[in-house]
């Protein structure tokens, strides 16, 4: 037997009032698919939460909103120590990582692994990011330097801006750097 | 585990106010636990609880955002608008459901 306590109604404080003043911004610098994952997901959590977010696409980062890349980010084990053999401890072979098939072999894998949760593949997990309020900037160097303009980049990309513009935008944002 | 009195209804809740035990909802309980967060439940607002109940009976767990998109049919933005801010753990509170721990 427990013991319990009759209370007056406990209501869950969603704090809908304080989270109006925090942001988040997210410097997605990455192209490599398993480091396009990081700052979806915090987005998306952050997002779900009432925070106010902001993703800004830099460098290799870029991939990940140009139409014509967006679905073609890759994994390679090479240079990841951390790559383990399926369902073991052991780790991945250096060696082996740079070889013919290795790659695709392991994007495969590893979007299989992402799917299987039932979390979605970069372009749509951006659509149900922007669906929840988040904004997507990309970066004017990096524009500049590939050559792109806004009609190559997703729709709803709000902007190519530098970041000098970025940095005004977040003011008073906590910051992520990925 | 607290009980706690709405509107005559003796529930079990966590420390938070979310229902713990599944049976102890009804369809007139959500009603006032929208109402303790301010939302009015319109025939939007049920198909998604609705959604939530079965499939927590399912599952075992509270759908994500995510899931009430791709499997209950209600997009993301619609969930949004519905339940304004934290629409995750607003609906599982109105559904009388624990918060869903999945992370996407």
């Amino acid at each position: 037997m427990t013991t319990t306590e009759t209370r007056p109604a406990i209501v869950p404080s969603f704090d809908d009032d304080e989270s109006t003043g925090r942001k988040l911004a997210i410097i997605c610098s990455k192209g490599n698919l398993d480091m396009a994952y990081p700052g979806l997901i915090l987005a998306n959590a952050a997002l779900g939460e009432g925070v106010e977010t902001h993703l800004f696409f830099t460098f290799w980062g870029f991939d990940m909103i140009t139409l014509s890349r967006m679905n073609h980010l890759q994994f390679s084990p090479a240079g990841n120590a951390a790559m383990h053999l399926p369902g073991s401890d052991a780790h991945f072979p250096q060696a082996l990582a740079p070889l013919p098939g290795v790659t695709p072999a392991a994007t495969h894998m590893l979007k299989k692994q992402i799917a299987d949760l039932g979390v979605p593949e970069v372009p749509e997990f951006l659509d149900q990011i922007v669906a929840a309020g988040g904004h997507l900037w990309a970066c004017r160097m990096s524009a500049d330097m590939n050559k792109l303009t806004l009609d190559d980049l997703r729709g709803d990309v709000e902007g190519i801006i530098s970041a000098a513009d970025f940095i005004e935008k977040t003011e008073g944002a906590q910051l992520l750097f990925i | 585990m607290p009980i706690t009195q709405l509107d005559g209804h003796q529930v079990h809740v966590d420390a938070e106010g979310f229902l713990t035990e599944y049976g102890e909802w009804d369809e007139e309980l959500a009603k006032v636990l929208a109402a303790q967060i301010g939302i009015d439940l319109t025939e939007e607002h049920w198909k998604v609880i609705r959604f939530l109940r079965e499939d927590f009976k399912d599952k075992g767990e509270t759908a994500t955002a995510r899931r009430v998109q791709t499997v209950g049919g209600v997009p993301v933005r619609e969930q949004f608008a519905l339940f304004p801010k934290k629409p995750g753990k607003k609906m599982a509170y109105i559904a009388g459901l624990p918060k869903p721990h999945g992370c996407v």
